[in-house]
């Protein structure tokens, strides 16, 4: 059992860590709070929701940097989306560069918005493999017999 | 299309499945579909989603061309997100104030973005309430409590301690 309590008090720091870091807000704990026995695999879930729309939304924001004409109408749309669903699941990090994101569509800022683009594409790259590694950490901890801790 | 889902545990209330409250959340992300589905689900409520404001249209009977739904039909409130494309949330809110059968059904309608023209505009339409996404555990309580008032105006203690 020794072995348990080892990876829960892991997966604590780490959710921990990643609030203190910025990467999650109060929202995350929200949706943490959402679930229950009758629905055990709620986050993992909603956050698989968001993992295919973002990307599904990052490849089109690439592309419509690529034309010869920017529809910066078409991008505000694609961002306003993406900055909803980070918002839902309280990606921070992620939901703050689309605010910036928003500004330079609205100042209609080429470069503006490819460096936001590039910024947008790591905070999210970066939030998706922690997020990964804490449900693996959840995982492992089930595996082994043990229960999630209850957030904090 | 939209879908309904509900949980199959009993509800602390003390209605039974029959009597739970039907939400129909309007909503074109998936994200937040499932979001609000969960929230009102915890929350003792049948939920049907659907993505956009002609789905939702077709679902209340309300599509151009289509007849309109039996009186054993109940919507008990909607929730429609204000940013959609096609028909936005403010459009579906005045489809359903013009129509003689829905215009009695409370609409709610969220926002990411806090606009105080938008949140006028809702209001004066008709809308029951303008709330700010992302929606939490207290907001869709006080939803229900308004849900419970209109069904059972006798009976307000029942939005007490849920």
């Amino acid at each position: 059992m020794a072995g348990v309590a080892q990876l829960q008090r892991q997966l604590v720091d780490y959710t921990a860590s990643l609030f203190h870091e910025g990467f999650l807000d109060d929202q995350f704990n929200q949706l943490q709070q959402l679930q229950d026995e009758s629905n055990p695999d709620f986050v993992v879930e909603v956050v698989s929701l968001f993992f295919e729309d973002s990307e599904r939304l990052l490849n089109e924001l690439a592309k419509s940097l690529e034309q010869q004409t920017i529809d910066f109408k078409r991008i505000d749309a694609h961002v306003h989306q993406l900055k909803g669903s980070s918002s839902s699941i309280g990606a921070q990090r992620v939901q703050r560069v689309c605010i910036a994101f928003r500004n330079f569509c609205d100042e209609k800022n080429v470069e503006g918005c490819q460096k936001c683009l590039q910024q947008v594409k790591h905070e999210y790259s970066l939030v998706k493999s922690k997020l990964e590694t804490l449900f693996k950490l959840e995982q492992q901890i089930l595996a082994a017999g043990g229960s999630i801790p209850f957030p904090m | 299309m939209a879908s309904s889902s509900s949980s199959s545990s009993s509800c602390a209330m003390g209605f039974d499945f029959d009597e739970k409250p039907h939400v129909l959340a309007v909503d074109d992300s998936l994200v937040d579909r499932k979001v609000i589905e969960r929230l009102l689900i915890n929350s003792a409520c049948k939920v049907t989603t659907a993505e956009n404001g002609k789905r939702a249209l077709e679902f209340l009977g309300l599509a151009d061309g289509q007849p309109p739904k039996n009186a054993d039909f109940k919507v008990n409130m909607i929730i429609t997100d204000y940013c959609m494309p096609g028909m936005t949330g403010y459009e579906l809110l005045k489809r359903i104030k013009e129509s003689p059968n829905m215009k009695e059904v409370p609409v709610v309608v969220v926002s990411s973005e806090n606009i105080p023209t938008r949140i006028k505009q809702c209001l004066e339409e008709g809308a029951q309430e303008f709330l700010l996404k992302p929606l939490g555990p207290s907001d869709v309580t006080k939803l229900r409590c308004q849900i419970n008032k209109l069904k059972n105006p006798c009976q307000e203690m029942l939005c007490m301690g849920i």
